[in-house]
């Protein structure tokens, strides 16, 4: 499949918490391709957003990082702030859950728009603001000439992602990192974004990594899911894969929890237990003790990501290829 | 059929608001809820969707009692719901309880989460002290919690041991309806299903009555005996939840139950709605759906359609439905 554009290579987050270092991210290995759509399952704390804030260099100082994040020849991990900068929000661009938060308040979209496209592009004046209608008008806002004088205050939630997707854009990125890009949208506005993530990276190219809790969203807008569970890919499969056939036993397991839309109603299968503190992790396994294969040997060492077919990975000792 | 545990009829809330930018401002309406009719009956879930602003939870608070309605009536157990903070009032709380989004929110960090089970017993003035806490622990494990939770402090525990908690509170006055409003929203997926599985079991065992509010169809269809889709205030389409997911009969239901993403979409094309929905505050003439509906005629703009039956039990508000008798 030739060099992945990004190739995050055993990347470890230990934040400094004063007293002692917790270790967030365990050695996340994930690369990447051009124009290949991934999506990044997991719940709260499995460390599916810290991976694209550490990669990216966007932890703050209280955040030791370790491990390699290879992009255009380049180590991110320990790179200058300049050559951060010119990587972050250019080549690799990230939206976020909440977009009214995202944006300035006080400042017009079209300034946001501007200062954005002079940073990454060098444009000004008369140019950054048509280049910025331009990039409005792309994400489906209506109007977008008038629109560059709103607040963020005077349009709606899902508008808001929008002109978080076109400044996101202005940079031409080689990447696209979403991170939860619908979670505060209603449902019927959700479909509007995602459909418009969608066309953006058929007629770019682009890369996108949608990062979400909703398996739902994922299958429907990725080629392949890496399932993330206590700060570790535990499975990494094309999206046919991780519903037909699932490899670890995490996986299924929320596959079980969800409830259909259609069909007869069955009882669901909730995971029992909680998701282990960072600081508190069981032996071994960390999924170990809610698991129901679980056995003596979960607790002996953390299982290692086998292959188990091409372009089939999972870290269960249970897991063999065709399994399930 | 036994008597309604709830009737809801003609509810409407109406807020006046000054509307525009400051200057230019004028008094406006702001219709939160316009004429909102349902039933529960007992031990049955009627789930509530819609999205953020239709007038799910403002429709809930009307329920309890904890806004007072425009126009319309509420009748718990065949009584009409008193004026809130009356005698009367008071008492008819104890057999309806409300269960938020936000366990953490719901709970007192500073007091012993066996103290807040406790407490509506203290305000209800029920039993001796050593009572109170007997009904709290057999309660707390009801709700699959054990005894050292109690004098535990809410940030001691997990998200979803906080819900279980807030959960425990509600039902310890042995309520006949619960209103739910986002109960696992703000839970992960592995932790959604266990609460879910709870509420089921619960109701089983007690014979507890459901108002279900959620943006999440999914888990609605989950737990719901009926589901009513409200749209800027009113009910649109109402009926039984494997019915109206499996074939929507309102242009809004439609786009809803095709907003969702699955893993294995069955044939349907997914249905994609311009524009946001309208303010409360400027709330369309004729069907208030008809700007964004892909198939509205003339008549939507300027006629109101009513909730009428279908022939299957449904109920739907559009002119356009098949089988709908034209009232």
């Amino acid at each position: 499949m030739g060099v992945p554009l990004i190739d995050i290579r055993g990347l470890t987050v230990d934040f400094d918490a004063g007293q002692r270092v917790v270790r967030a991210l365990h050695g996340v290995d994930l690369a990447i391709h051009g124009g290949e759509a991934v999506g990044l399952v997991g719940e709260s704390g499995s460390g599916k957003s810290v991976t694209w804030l550490a990669a990216l260099g966007l932890l703050g100082n209280r955040a030791r990082i370790g491990g390699e994040v290879l992009f255009e020849g380049r180590n991110l991990v320990g790179a200058p702030a300049s050559d951060l900068e010119a990587v972050r929000g250019a080549r690799i661009a990230m939206i976020f859950q909440d977009p009214s938060s995202s944006l300035n308040p006080v400042y017009r979209i079209g300034q946001q728009l501007a200062e954005a496209l002079q940073l990454h592009r060098g444009m000004s004046g008369a140019a950054a603001l048509a280049e910025a209608a331009r990039l409005l008008d792309r994400v489906g806002i209506a109007d977008a000439t008038r629109r560059l004088r709103d607040y963020p205050h005077e349009l709606s939630g899902g508008m808001n992602q929008r002109v978080m997707i076109a400044m996101a854009l202005s940079g031409q990125p080689r990447i696209l990192v979403a991170d939860e890009p619908t979670t505060a949208l209603d449902a019927t506005i959700q479909a509007q974004i995602l459909e418009l993530l969608q066309e953006i990276r058929r007629d770019s190219a682009m890369a996108l990594v949608l990062i979400s809790h909703d398996l739902g969203v994922v299958a429907e807008n990725t080629d392949r899911v890496c399932v993330m569970y206590a700060g570790r890919i535990v499975e990494d499969a094309p999206i046919a894969t991780i519903f037909e056939a699932p490899a670890h036993p995490y996986t299924s397991g929320l596959l079980a929890a969800l409830p259909d839309l259609e069909g007869p109603r069955r009882r669901l299968l909730a995971i029992p237990g909680v998701v282990p503190e960072p600081w508190n992790l069981p032996l071994g396994c960390s999924f170990a003790p809610r698991c129901p294969e679980f056995e003596r040997a979960c607790e002996a060492a953390v299982p290692p990501a086998i292959e188990l077919v091409h372009g089939h990975r999972a870290a269960c000792i249970h897991a063999r290829s065709g399994s399930a | 059929m036994s008597e309604p545990l709830l009737q809801a009829e003609g509810l409407v809330r109406h807020y006046r608001i000054r509307h525009g930018s400051r200057l230019f401002s004028h008094p406006a309406t702001l219709r939160a809820v316009d004429g909102v009719s349902f039933t529960l009956q007992p031990g049955r879930t009627l789930g509530l969707v819609g999205e953020s602003g239709c007038g799910k939870t403002t429709t809930a608070r009307l329920v309890l009692g904890l806004l007072p309605l425009t126009e319309g009536e509420i009748r718990l157990q065949g009584e009409t719901l008193p004026q809130a903070g009356s005698m009367r009032w008071r008492e008819l709380r104890r057999v309806m309880q409300m269960v938020y989004q936000d366990p953490l929110a719901a709970l007192d960090r500073r007091i012993a989460v066996g103290r807040q089970v406790m407490e509506p017993l203290v305000i209800h003035a029920i039993g001796a002290p050593a009572e109170r806490r007997d009904r709290a622990m057999a309660i707390l494990q009801s709700v699959g919690l054990q005894a050292h939770h109690f004098d535990r402090y809410p940030h001691e525990l997990s998200g979803g041991q906080r819900q279980r908690i807030v959960l425990a509170r509600a039902l310890i006055l042995s309520p006949r309806l619960l209103v739910c409003d986002e109960p696992i929203s703000a839970l992960d997926v592995s932790i959604q299903a266990q609460v879910v599985n709870l509420l089921l079991d619960l109701q089983a065992e007690m014979g507890l009555a459901y108002l279900f509010i959620s943006h999440d169809l999914r888990m609605v269809r989950q737990v719901s005996h009926e589901v009513a889709v409200m749209y800027l205030g009113r009910i649109v389409e109402r009926g039984d939840p494997d019915r109206l997911f499996a074939a929507p009969s309102h242009p809004y239901t439609q786009a809803l139950v095709s907003a969702i993403p699955v893993a294995h979409r069955s044939g349907r094309q997914r249905l994609i709605l311009k524009g946001d929905p309208p303010n409360p505050v400027d709330v369309p003439t004729g069907c208030a759906f008809h700007e964004r509906c892909p198939i509205a005629v003339a008549r939507c703009r300027t006629e109101t359609p009513a909730l009428r039956p279908l022939a299957d039990g449904r109920h739907v508000a559009c002119h356009l439905a098949p089988g709908a008798a034209d009232a």
